[in-house]
């Protein structure tokens, strides 16, 4: 068995989602490989290289790979996958958008989300917004094409010592896609993907001046930020702050749920959350069926008395 | 231009999912189903491109058995001009459902395949993608926004980092994200006008679209439930309980 692993990365910096699916990888077994595409990509392969169980960094460097489009990531993704039999990528908007496109390629389906592994054809994966866990087999005589689900992944260590070899790229540039740009919403908060505790606000906040409140909560605490939908669709904070079926799956050790209902298709995106704080005005609130602690009040008076006790 | 919309029967969001006790699947029998959300929201698109004057025809596709007429007759009462359903009780496969769109894409000569990004029933994510691929045109996935400009669109998408946009020329392939838009509700009017619009049956070997061997699904499981814990009355008692479990 050998793995190809798609590597997800800005340009400059390794994203974590690659040392996630590294782990899924070493669960299937077998020697593991990561591609990495982009323009001038040294770096990222040096990291990518680095990561405990990489056997080889397969780095593909040209001035069309340099904008994440699909299409051609996709080409060269499903052009380097001869000889493995499996083809991995983390389960982000990144590797969404580009795995399923190399797994039709390659006239094969993808196994979506994988949780666990079974076997090395055999894997877990949540369906209806996680409300069930199905077991899914991927036929012998085909490549295993998949997405790890990044939250069920521990990220592999540094520490390893894989080889960098560069290939060159194998198709053109497609003309009929071009990249226009990325607009970021982040600033300079901790990573809500990775970080150990994140502090999320709902509809509640009622505006984005009071979203500040969980701003400075969420400073205090040295915390990533989060939102519940309703927030997002509000204007309250930008998109890539979503928490929930559609937006980010995450598993921080601590999550604070600050005026968010516990909509089924949020819970989705926190079921791996270590501990799950709740505080919330209605006493009937769904979120408290699963916060582990919970705090009936009003977060306008709750949340700054938080931050004063926590100087 | 003509737009091809993807409207897949799936379980309403609304409902409280239960897994079969023998484990075969999702209790699904008297069970509300609706059109997937992210397939509404591409048709409402297409429909608003339409009333922009930039298409001329919205056609709702739906692959399954005759229950999924009533999606596409919702379709219709929203305003597609008309319908086709690819007929067939088998369990779909993503690519199998995208070898279709591909192939009715050609067949209508589209100029674009409008798609959700993903089905809220099985959440795989891949059909926009796998049909984009299968039919050599550009994909533009999790749209936020879209313009069409003559012979090409303008996508924001919603990526992890932010928003990102993208040039594509058409034909393509689109798949919407819940932001793109608010779907229409229909009235009562449309939806006796939608019983006399044209809903064609085609059967799915006229296209082609078995992807053969595919991923099989065994044991389904609930998931593990996290249970109710206990309450706090206070900030201050929070903070205590925090640091008594290691927390801060
Ligand atoms: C297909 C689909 C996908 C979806 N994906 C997602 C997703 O990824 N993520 C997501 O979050 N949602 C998602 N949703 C939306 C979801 O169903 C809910 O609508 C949304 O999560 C509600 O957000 P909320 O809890 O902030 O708002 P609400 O449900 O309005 O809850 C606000 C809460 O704040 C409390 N509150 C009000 N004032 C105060 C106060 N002063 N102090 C304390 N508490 C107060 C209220 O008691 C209430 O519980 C999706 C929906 C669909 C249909
Ligand atoms: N059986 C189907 N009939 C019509 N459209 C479908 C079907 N299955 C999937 N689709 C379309 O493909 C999108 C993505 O589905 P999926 O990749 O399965 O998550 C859906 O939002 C629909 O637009």
């Amino acid at each position: 068995m050998s793995i190809l692993i798609l590597a997800e990365h800005d340009g400059s910096q390794l994203n974590p989602a690659t040392a996630k699916t590294i782990s899924c990888a070493a669960a299937i077994g077998g020697a593991i490989d990561v591609l990495v595409l982009g323009d001038a990509i040294d770096s990222v392969a040096a990291q990518a290289a680095s990561l405990q169980g990489v056997n080889r960094v397969l780095a593909t460097s040209a001035p069309h790979l340099a904008a994440p489009l699909a299409v051609n990531h996709a080409a060269e993704l499903a052009a380097a996958a001869d000889g493995y039999s499996h083809l991995l990528g983390p389960s982000s908007t990144y590797g969404k958008d580009v795995i399923p496109h190399a797994a039709a390629l390659l006239g094969v389906n993808q196994v979506s989300d994988i949780m666990a592994v079974d076997g090395p054809r055999a894997f877990k994966r949540p369906i209806y917004a996680g409300n069930a866990i199905v077991d899914v087999n991927v036929p012998d005589d085909q490549i295993v094409v998949g997405t790890a689900r990044t939250a069920s992944w521990k990220a592999a260590s540094d520490g390893g010592s894989g080889s960098v070899e560069a290939r060159p790229a194998a198709a053109e540039a497609a003309a009929h896609t071009r990249f226009v740009g990325l607009e970021s919403g982040g600033g300079d908060r901790p990573d809500l993907q990775t970080a150990d505790v994140v502090v999320s606000g709902g509809r509640a906040l009622g505006s984005s001046e009071n979203f500040e409140l969980i701003y400075r909560l969420a400073d205090k605490l040295g915390a990533g930020v989060g939102a519940s939908r309703a927030a997002v669709d509000a204007g309250y904070v930008p998109n890539d702050m979503q928490v929930g079926q559609t937006g980010k799956i995450i598993a921080p050790d601590l999550y604070l749920a600050v005026g968010i209902s516990g909509a089924i298709q949020h819970l989705t995106g926190i079921k791996d959350a270590g501990t799950i704080v709740a505080v919330n005005k209605d006493a009937d609130a769904p979120i408290f069926e699963i916060a582990d602690i919970g705090l009936v009040g009003d977060l306008f008076s709750v949340v700054p008395e938080l931050e004063q006790l926590l100087d | 231009m003509k737009i091809l919309v993807g409207i897949k029967r799936a379980v309403d969001y609304n409902v409280r999912i239960r897994v079969r006790s023998d484990g075969s699947g999702v209790e699904t029998d008297g069970v509300k189903m609706s059109i997937n959300p992210f397939d509404e929201i591409a048709l409402e698109e297409a429909l608003r491109i339409k009333e922009a004057g930039k298409a001329e025809e919205v056609i709702v596709v739906s692959i399954g058995g005759d229950e999924v007429q009533q999606q596409l007759r919702t379709g219709l009462a929203m305003g597609a001009d008309r319908a086709i359903q690819v007929n067939t009780d088998e369990a779909l496969q993503p690519l199998t459902v995208a070898r279709i769109f591909a192939a009715l894409a050609e067949q209508e000569h589209a100029g674009i395949v409008f798609l959700g990004k993903q089905a809220i029933d099985d959440d795989s994510n891949q059909v926009g993608q796998m049909t984009a691929a299968v039919w050599g045109r550009p994909q533009a996935t999790f749209a936020s926004k879209v313009d069409i400009d003559g012979a090409s669109a303008r996508v924001t998408r919603e990526v992890d980092a932010g928003l990102e946009t993208i040039e594509i020329d058409l034909p393509a392939v689109i798949t919407s994200d819940l932001r793109l838009n608010e779907p229409r509700f229909v009235k009562l009017p449309d939806i006796m006008k939608a019983k006399r619009k044209p809903l064609d049956v085609v059967t799915i070997d006229a296209l082609g679209g078995h992807a053969g061997n595919g991923i099989s699904a065994g044991h389904h499981a609930a998931p593990d439930a996290r249970s109710r814990g206990i309450m706090v009355e206070d900030a201050a008692a929070l903070v205590g309980e925090l640091k008594n479990r290691g927390l801060l």
